[in-house]
């Protein structure tokens, strides 16, 4: 078993009894990616001298016993976190020069760990996707099979992990952009409950929506890595001062007498036949495990994916409006004024998909139809939210197909931004509600393709989540399955 | 001309906090200092950085609030307002629009007429302030973003005001309430009060309201007469030759006094307001506002009438005194320890004041302690001194920091009443001008001066006057 097949807890224990060096291990994943990462395109900034730098120190630090979780252990970033004097492109090309000042908070609190950061992942630009298609350098290749997307937005974080090019990667995730590529890449990815991590230094797409996930091997890693970015941030005035519980203290509990819920919703003709029976296959080791099933109803499902492309975009139309060119990134000057350097800078600077989504999000935001689509959506948002809330009256965690598909072909459905928009149908709810949802693997299609099954919980308590999760897993070892790469 | 119209005007004045921090990070707010270097990633609008409101900004629009008799807002909403240009580092202002922080106020003001009227205050809100433009000669502009994400409040006036001189009225006293309420440093010149004027003409007795031209950002009380002014004649004019007004922005010039188009209503924005995500709604307690309303300062209105009603001044003194919060400190302190509220407004109205404009101080930096000045005018009114020598004293203290006992004590300045110190003196002078002794006697009774001052002479001025009148008209007549 090479190092980099470990997972981060396996990498830890052998670290902190000092049975393995973070710069042997660095190294192992350095060599990873050379090795493989020209087939799948998940890294944009690699930093392997400031990794072995960061290793060794970390190695000091473990030797001296003053280890932290995560000291030494390599890890990746979706190129949406902003990283002090590391090009931080969020796979744009108006950022393609921009080398920020400063970390966000999620990657201070890991620097603080010790935690070795290898580079930054490839991504959909501005995290507006679900193929890595839309990544401003060229997409990113499933490691499972390369004709294939890795799903996105967090495509590079996903494939990262299933190539075993890092221990663990954080995402961001706005309407399913951690779990629909984990499911895609036959990974763990949590996005937890909005206002859990600081989102403080992580490039904005859609503010309301916008949550940082692990995405990992299996879902002890995942919780490990949410124990290190998670709670309180007072530079972020949307985090919640909720205390953060020890996610893997109660990993092991088991689900004898968990309820989960069955949305009625989520279980539709045209469902692809594949993943519906390898949910169905889910739910019957979850039962043998000790679980109770219930029908519950998300009555408003039908209109999440219209409200979330009014919502996210016209945030978006606001917090893309700072790319003009004027302090940093690109700026197209052709020396006839401030608003055709604007015009020129944002022209040549944003791919198709962004100024879709500003143009989207402009008109609903504009005079007089303000109230016909931005503040019905939001109306229809709380009767979403309530949706789950009532749900959550009758079931512990819901349990739900994660994409209606295996990943597709790149190229598939790129002419059909509509089709591309409803292969996020069932992870967008979760963002609307605010709450917390995770993707486990639980098949694998007989093209060869890893099937996810997203598990949904209640506000906060991704506790329940994750134990349910680490339950199911018991039961199989689709987590296990290494990508044919 | 004019009475064919009526004018009406409405306000909307910029005012800066005081605030150490800005508005939503921790930089700071002063004044003047090296172009961006009071900047972080949060007021440069860097990719990933959030806005965190400043809660002493939400007190200050709380205290403004309460003094201008608005109700406050137990939940309101901070908005962007999207817009493109080089000083707003984000793309959008973070302002407020929907659920401001105070609403339904009002400010009560005289009228050139000395009528009292009551202009309504439609709105407080709390926003951030832009950056500044550095235009360099040739084709180059310089972007300096520490003045970006300052703290501001917009204070939004009723179209309730009829002249020009109104509209200074309304100015003066707003710009004294946020000066009292030390949210304000009410520096006019550095941008701290700023202010725009909605100019509209109807004809008298019309109910609806004329279309109304917006006078932008006008830095002094003088300009915005002016700029008022002329836009009342230009409307005026235009209506007068049966032409209509447009509504659009106009910019004051102040080289020519006149105004000039900016844009037209059909270039306006459209900007876009939403409630801003990065910030959660502000929710404010009852507990909160209690707080803050205890920590409200005394008015000048208020503080006038209790100054005429306690201290027993002229109301003119009253109003010189309370036009400022230090001075009506100083002179509120003087009179706690002296107890002779006139003999105290005189001395701070007259001898304190010019010795502040001398030294080009501030009453707040006055080298003479209310308590200090209390000990010389108990010497006026015990008779130790006379008026003119407690001038002198005062000099001194002001040069020494020393108490006026003692200076009175060392430069012997203690009056003299003792009749039989005087007598002699007297003598001396009526024996020494016998000539004058004479006409008086022969009925040229206004030579007493002219002893009294040979005598003051003498004694260097601390003969007691009331003393030395008597002996002296007893010596004459005698």
């Amino acid at each position: 078993m090479s190092l980099t097949d470990l997972t981060l807890r396996a990498i830890q224990q052998r670290l902190q009894a000092r049975e393995l060096t973070s710069v042997d291990l660095t190294r192992a994943f350095l060599d990873r990616i050379a090795a493989v990462d020209g087939r799948i395109n998940a890294f944009l900034t690699v930093t392997g001298e400031q990794a072995l730098a960061d290793a060794a120190l970390a190695d000091r630090r473990l030797d001296e016993g003053r280890g932290d979780a995560l000291t030494g252990i390599p890890l990746a970033l979706k190129d949406v976190f902003v990283t002090e004097g590391v090009r931080t492109t969020c796979a744009s090309r108006i950022l393609d020069n921009f080398i920020p000042p400063y970390d966000g908070t999620a990657v201070a609190r890991l620097k603080a760990q010790g935690a070795v950061l290898l580079g930054k992942l490839n991504m959909d630009e501005f995290a507006m996707g679900s193929s890595n298609e839309n990544s401003g350098y060229s997409p990113v290749r499933n490691p499972w099979n390369p004709d294939y997307v890795p799903g996105g937005s967090s495509g590079g974080s996903a494939a990262c992990v299933a190539a075993r090019m890092a221990a663990a990667t954080l995402g961001t995730d706005t309407g399913g952009s951690i779990r629909q590529p984990a499911s895609h890449c036959g990974v763990v990815g949590l996005k937890p409950t909005y206002g859990r991590v600081s989102r403080y230094g992580v490039v904005a797409y859609a503010s309301s929506l916008d949550q940082v996930g692990p995405i990992a091997r299996d879902v002890e890693d995942c919780a490990m890595l949410l124990q290190a970015v998670a709670g309180h941030d007072p530079a972020d005035a949307t985090s919640v001062t909720l205390p953060v519980p020890d996610y893997c203290a109660a990993l092991k509990d088991g689900v004898k007498g968990l309820k989960i819920g069955l949305p009625r919703e989520y279980f539709i003709e045209g469902l692809d036949p594949e993943v519906q029976k390898a949910l169905e296959q889910a739910i019957a080791a979850l039962g043998d495990a000790g679980a109770e099933f219930v029908q519950v109803s998300l009555p408003h499902t039908d209109y999440a994916v219209a409200c979330y492309y009014i919502i996210s975009t016209a945030e978006a139309s606001s917090n893309l409006a700072r790319y003009d060119g004027v302090r940093f990134g690109r700026r197209v000057d052709r020396g006839q004024g401030l608003i055709d350097m604007f015009m020129q800078s944002r022209a040549a600077g944003f791919g198709p998909e962004v100024k879709r989504r500003i143009m989207l999000g402009t008109y609903a935001l504009s005079s007089g139809y303000y109230d016909a689509y931005y503040l019905k959506a939001q109306k229809v948002r709380t009767l979403i939210r309530q949706d789950f809330l009532d749900a959550f009256d009758r079931a512990d965690v819901l349990l739900t197909p994660v994409a209606p598909t295996p990943a597709f072909k790149l190229g598939e459905k790129t002419a059909d931004p509509l089709q591309m928009y409803l292969s996020d149908i069932f992870t967008i709810p979760a963002n609307l509600a605010g709450t917390c949802a995770m993707s486990v693997p639980c098949g694998v299609s007989a093209e060869g393709l890893p099937i996810g099954l997203q598990l949904i919980g209640r506000p906060f308590d991704e506790a329940t989540l994750l134990r349910a999760g680490y339950a199911f897993q018991q039961t199989g070892d689709w987590h296990q399955r290494p990508a044919p790469l | 001309m004019l009475s064919k119209y009526e004018v009406v005007i409405g306000l909307e004045v910029h005012v800066q906090l005081t605030t150490d921090t800005k508005i939503f990070c921790h930089c700071a707010t002063r004044f003047g200092n090296q172009p961006n270097s009071q900047t972080c990633p949060v007021c440069l609008g860097l990719p990933g950085s959030l806005p965190v409101l400043n809660k002493k900004v939400v007190d200050y629009a709380i205290l403004t609030g309460l003094a201008t008799h608005c109700s406050i807002a137990s939940r309101s909403l901070l908005a962007r307002k999207n817009y493109f240009y080089p000083d707003l580092p984000k793309g959008y202002q973070i302002s407020q629009l929907e659920l401001p922080i105070c609403e339904h106020g009002r400010l009560e003001i005289d009228s050139p007429e000395g009528e009292r009227r009551t202009i309504g205050i439609t709105r407080i809100h709390m926003e951030e302030d832009a950056g500044k433009l550095l235009h360099d000669s040739g084709a180059v502009s310089r972007v300096d973003l520490n003045r970006a994400c300052t703290p501001l409040l917009e204070i939004v006036s009723e179209p309730d005001m009829r002249s020009s001189d109104e509209a200074i009225a309304y100015l003066k006293k707003l710009h004294q309430i946020v000066v009292y309420l030390g949210v304000c440093d009410g520096n006019l010149e550095e941008g701290s009060f700023r202010c725009d004027a909605n100019v509209s003409l109807r004809p008298r007795g019309q109910k609806e309201f004329g279309t109304r031209a917006e006078l932008k950002n006008i830095n002094s009380f003088r300009f915005i007469k002016q700029a008022i002014d002329y836009e009342v004649e230009r409307q005026a004019d235009i209506l007068d030759e049966g032409g209509r007004v447009i509504q659009e922005t106009r910019l004051f010039d102040t080289a020519s006094g006149t105004t000039r188009s900016m844009r037209g209503k059909e270039e306006a924005h459209d900007y876009r307001y939403f409630p801003d995500p990065d910030l959660v709604p502000l929710l404010v307690s009852e507990d909160w506002i209690e707080e803050i309303r205890n920590s409200l300062p005394e008015l000048p209105e208020t503080k006038i009438d209790r100054f005429v009603r306690e201290y027993g001044i002229p109301r003119y003194d009253a109003e010189v005194l309370a036009a400022e919060r230090a001075t009506a400190d100083y002179y509120d302190a003087l009179v706690k320890e002296q107890g002779n509220g006139k003999l105290c407004s005189n001395w701070v109205m007259g001898e304190v004041q010019r010795a502040l404009n001398d030294s080009g101080l501030p009453v707040a930096e006055c080298p003479v302690a209310p308590r200090q000045l209390a000990g010389l005018l108990k010497r006026i009114e015990d008779n130790t001194i006379s008026g003119k020598i407690a001038k002198q004293v005062f000099d001194a203290m002001w040069k020494s920091d020393r108490d006026a006992d003692s200076i009175i004590e060392e430069q012997g300045l203690r009056q003299v009443s003792d009749l039989g110190a005087i007598e002699p003196i007297i003598d001396q002078i009526l024996a020494a001008n016998p000539e004058q002794v004479a006409e008086f006697r022969a009925g040229k009774e206004k030579l007493l001066g002219f002893f009294v001052g040979q005598a003051m002479k003498l004694t260097k001025g601390k003969a007691n006057p009331a003393a030395l009148n008597e002996v002296l008209v007893k010596r004459l007549k005698g």
